[in-house]
């Protein structure tokens, strides 16, 4: 009898040590969005999604194409604001490669401003582009304010320091 | 014989053009058409629609929406009243599906407050609220247009295909072959196209046709070859060319480069209304509007871009017959 109970508790113990290995085998990336207030004056105002690149048509159709051929492995993004008033949004998409990254950065820069982010980055008005490694994150402000630029340069700065 | 006014109900029942081939489709059976034989295309501008000093962000004047609308509308039929106008365009006893784009997020999608307005004249002019539905793919994009989901038949709904589904019967035409949104074959009389005018980084040029690739179940399958034949194929299916029966496209803000996303480093403020019946006039007369901007900034064409937008001479050729793209045939009017 006693050895019948025991066996179940060894069983038990083995199906839960196996479910926790199994957790702890699926390596989650890091969280590149800043929480609410970690940047000053940035608010987190939506959850999370993320596509995978067989999905990415939902969330952007037709521009999917240009990450697709680039190698998207995932596109995840988020909402921000900006003192209650200024709306963005932070996409980060992980790339197979580097060399993705870049392709997707140095396609339509010529009128942005080089800044130094990650690995190399580019600054327009209202929308911030860089890449670090196989990440590349694209900022884009809804409104042009006096305080956009700067605002989204310490957001961009931000979600570098996460990567 | 039917009079203009009765054909036009009776169209919007999808009964009288399903599977035709018509040249210039209902257009072209029009009275004001028949005079010219040409294809009109209204395009309505108001240069204070967004205030004095436009900046990005800044939503247009409600009051001048309406203005602007009325105008584009009663230039289009001829009418001197909206309401009448509007009357001679729409069954009042049907479903009023008006199809938004709402893609590019909040930055650059069909701004709610034209879809709102062409909801109240609809109403005024005698459709019930519970008949008018605006609606695209999925409830994140009717967000970004600025609309809220409501499925309450009391007043005007708003719901994406994310709720009503798909159809589990296929529809092709040509090439293309996808299942179509409930709410384009079961909900919808007649749907009001209210597209958004964009560059394409695979089109060229996403306006009103390219606006259909929001009512089907796989739009990804279709961007090859810069969406040609494939946005031409798609607008042959027999229930949206018997049901897409109006365009009144949003010119109010639009991207010229960097398409279909929100880049707010190219955005300009035509501050128009794109009307007509004639799908590819249309489009022909946004592209227009899209290369003189492109020009303008001294960008290459669209063309030298690699990525002409073929579909619309495709869209008028023999095989296909949705309209014209010979400037000729177009009655454009400016107003």
């Amino acid at each position: 009898m006693k050895f019948k109970s025991n066996w179940k508790w060894a069983v038990a113990a083995i199906v839960i040590f196996a479910a926790a290995a199994g957790t702890g085998c699926k390596k989650k990336g890091p969280d590149p969005f800043p929480a609410s207030g970690a940047i000053a004056g940035w608010e987190k105002t939506s959850e999370t999604r993320t596509y995978a690149a067989k999905d990415l048509y939902q969330y952007i159709d037709g521009d999917a194409e240009q990450y697709l051929s680039a190698g998207v492995v995932s596109t995840s993004t988020s909402d921000y604001k900006y003192q209650g008033q200024l709306e963005a949004t932070v996409d980060v998409h992980m790339m197979a490669s580097a060399d993705g990254a870049r392709k997707i950065l140095e396609t339509g820069t010529k009128d942005a401003k080089p800044i130094q982010l990650g690995d190399a980055g580019f600054a327009y008005t209202q929308s911030i582009i860089f890449r670090k490694g196989t990440m590349l994150v694209r900022i884009v402000a809804y409104e042009s304010t006096p305080d956009t630029p700067q605002a989204l340069l310490a957001l961009a700065r931000g979600v570098e320091a996460k990567l | 014989m039917k009079s203009r006014r009765e054909f036009l109900k009776s169209a919007a029942t999808g009964a009288v053009l399903l599977g035709t081939q018509s040249k210039l489709g209902l257009a072209g059976m029009l009275d004001q058409h028949a005079e010219t034989g040409k294809s009109k295309v209204v395009v309505a501008r108001d240069a204070s629609l967004h205030g004095s000093s436009v900046s990005t962000g800044t939503q247009p004047d409600v009051k001048r929406v309406f203005d602007l609308l009325d105008r584009a509308i009663t230039a289009y039929t001829g009418d001197t009243d909206a309401l009448k106008a509007w009357k001679s365009l729409v069954p009042q006893d049907k479903v009023i599906g008006l199809k938004v784009n709402g893609l590019g997020g909040g930055g650059i999608s069909t701004h709610g407050v034209l879809a709102k307005a062409v909801a109240v004249r609809l109403q005024q002019a005698g459709v019930k609220p519970g008949n008018i539905l605006m609606w695209d793919r999925g409830a994140r994009d009717l967000r970004a247009c600025g609309l809220a989901i409501n499925t309450d038949p009391g007043s005007f709904r708003c719901f994406g295909n994310d709720v009503s589904g798909y159809e589990d019967q296929y529809e092709s035409w040509g090439k293309v072959r996808m299942r179509l949104s409930k709410i384009l074959t079961r909900e919808c009389g007649m749907v009001i196209n209210l597209p958004i005018l964009k560059d394409h980084t695979m089109a060229g040029v996403t306006f009103a046709m390219k606006n259909m690739y929001g009512v089907i179940d796989r739009p990804q399958d279709l961007h090859g070859n810069n969406c040609n034949p494939a946005i031409a194929d798609l607008n042959c299916f027999p229930t949206i060319r018997a049901k897409v029966r109006l365009i009144i496209g949003d010119a109010f803000s639009s991207v010229y480069e960097g398409g279909p996303a929100f880049h707010p480093e190219h955005i300009w403020y035509p501050n128009a209304l794109i009307v007509g019946e004639d799908c590819v006039a249309v489009d022909h007369t946004a592209w227009q509007m899209i290369a003189r901007k492109r020009a303008e900034a001294g960008m290459p064409t669209l063309e030298e871009a690699g990525r002409p937008p073929h579909y619309i001479a495709t869209a008028a050729d023999q095989a296909h017959k949705l309209g014209t793209n010979d400037p000729a045939r177009i009655h454009l009017m400016e107003v």
